[in-house]
């Protein structure tokens, strides 16, 4: 679904110079996969992403998509803020999907009855609800989420991955994540791919044998800790 | 955030500031009225006579034919100047190049007095309506492309970005995304636009127009009749009070409603 080879990709600074933001970066994801990238901040785990949507420009190496649709959360929840929240997610609709009831997801996502705010009306928690549901919305056949949970508190944050596993389990499309938090990674992934500090390139990829559903904490502590002593990427 | 305001004085409700707004405007035709009469002089009409003046106007036809006339070039300066501003400003202020390589000509236009582009235009293209609409636009023209340039400036990538991988075709990109962020640099060039643009309409009928507001205006200078000068003139401030109240506001309302709902 998702081919991400990429050798090299490096950005001109201020004064001349270039700055190696990443080195090898190769991983896949499947269809119905839920993979994680993570690795310390600065690593190039967005840029990763950002390469995988085609917002940067040049770069060495290659990044290869199944044809279909893709959707993003990104880190702020970039809704238009003239738009109502169902404004929001409709504009983003392809023809096809434009006349979809989107009253169930809105429900599944706990932004029922928001549709008619102002995105400026809503708290941080509710405006990445919103995002979360324009990128279901579009039925993406690829989906990105670039730290979709940071900067709320870990209540918040606990209940909206709750509901994004659930709407992703609804309809599993292939999904790359990045998150900085491992234990996050642990709850969700399929696989976690883990970055060097910069200029990234991949140390490890984990596969996580445990369903998704038998993860409690002490699972999840296991994790975390095995994927530490495997490719310790100065931080925990 | 309503409740965290003060309790809304009286004075800023909508009709007390409209009744406070007649008592300034009667405060002003008063201290006019008392003016005239101690100066009893053929300069200073006192308000009466002037709103007689305007009635007699009126009923005759003169005032509409040349209130529509100015009107209507205002209308078309007013819509070419920010067609063609707003077009050179948005691409300024998206392609660095191109902004560099005309600067300098913004720079020689935004100082060049609107008398000199006047006079030069009707030296060129002859005394026609043309030439004084394109005049008056091209006086105008550097003022919108400079704030429409800021506007092209100050786009947010994160949403174009938002609308790239969401697949916005070209025209609900624009609508949804651009002129909404634009509207803000629209709305001040608008208004400002107006004000700048009726004025030097004038200037373009006193020079060379055989109708108009500024066409009555030179007339009535040489008869020395500063009764038609100043109903002219209040006739023509009270349309374009009549566009700010009726047209303008309602928009910018319209456009803003989604900042505060209590707003």
């Amino acid at each position: 679904m998702l081919e991400v080879a990429i050798r090299s990709k490096s950005y001109a600074v201020a004064g001349g110079g270039r700055l190696q933001a990443l080195g090898e970066v190769a991983f896949s994801v499947g269809t119905g996969e839920f993979v994680c990238l993570t690795g310390p901040s600065g690593c190039g785990k967005t840029t990763t992403l950002r390469l995988v949507l085609g917002l940067e420009g040049e770069f060495e190496g290659t990044v290869a998509r199944a044809d279909g649709r893709v959707a993003a959360a990104f880190q702020e929840p970039r809704l238009l803020p003239w738009r109502t929240v169902e404004d929001n997610i409709r504009l983003a609709l392809p023809p096809e999907l434009a006349d979809t009831d989107l009253d169930p997801l809105y429900a599944t996502l706990g932004i029922a009855g928001a549709g008619r705010l102002y995105p400026g009306e809503l708290s941080l928690g509710m405006a990445r609800r919103a995002s979360l549901a324009r990128a279901f919305a579009v039925e993406p056949s690829l989906l990105l989420l670039d730290e979709p949970f940071v900067s709320l508190d870990e209540a918040t944050a606990a209940r909206l991955r709750a509901l994004l596993m659930e709407v992703w389990q609804a309809r599993p499309t292939a999904a790359l994540m990045v998150t900085h938090n491992l234990r996050e990674a642990a709850e969700l992934a399929d696989r976690i791919v883990v970055l060097s500090a910069r200029p990234g390139r991949v140390l490890g990829v984990h596969a996580i044998a445990t369903p998704r559903h038998e993860r409690d904490a002490a699972t999840i502590d296991a994790i975390v800790r095995e994927v530490v002593r495997l490719t310790p990427f100065g931080q925990p | 955030m309503a409740a965290e305001r003060p309790a809304t004085a009286p004075a800023t409700r909508l009709p007390g500031r409209l009744l406070l707004g007649f008592v300034s405007l009667a405060l002003l035709a008063g201290v006019w009225a008392i003016a005239a009469s101690v100066a009893q002089s053929r300069v200073l009409p006192p308000p009466g006579a002037v709103l007689a003046f305007v009635w007699d106007e009126a009923l005759d036809g003169a005032l509409w034919v040349n209130l529509g006339m100015t009107l209507a070039r205002v209308a078309l300066a007013f819509t070419v100047a920010m067609a063609i501003g707003s077009a050179i400003g948005i691409v300024m202020g998206l392609h660095r190049f191109t902004d560099r390589l005309f600067d300098p000509w913004l720079v020689l236009l935004l100082n060049l007095p609107a008398l000199v582009i006047m006079v030069l235009a009707y030296i060129w293209f002859g005394l026609t309506e043309a030439a004084a609409v394109g005049a008056v636009a091209l006086t105008k023209i550097p003022n919108v492309v400079v704030t429409m340039r800021e506007g092209a400036r100050a786009l947010d990538p994160a949403l174009s970005e938002m609308a790239k991988v969401f697949r916005f075709p070209p025209a609900r990109q624009l609508r949804h995304v651009v002129l909404p962020q634009l509207q803000p640099y629209f709305a001040a060039t608008t208004r400002s636009g107006i004000a700048l643009i009726w004025k030097i309409v004038l200037v373009a009928e006193l020079l060379g127009r055989p109708n108009g507001v500024g066409f009555q205006i030179y007339t009535y200078f040489q008869l020395f009749d500063v009764r038609a000068i100043i109903g002219y003139s209040l006739a023509f401030v009270a349309v374009m009070l009549v566009i700010e109240f009726c047209a303008l506001q309602p928009f910018e309302a319209r456009a803003r409603r989604w900042r505060k709902r209590d707003a």
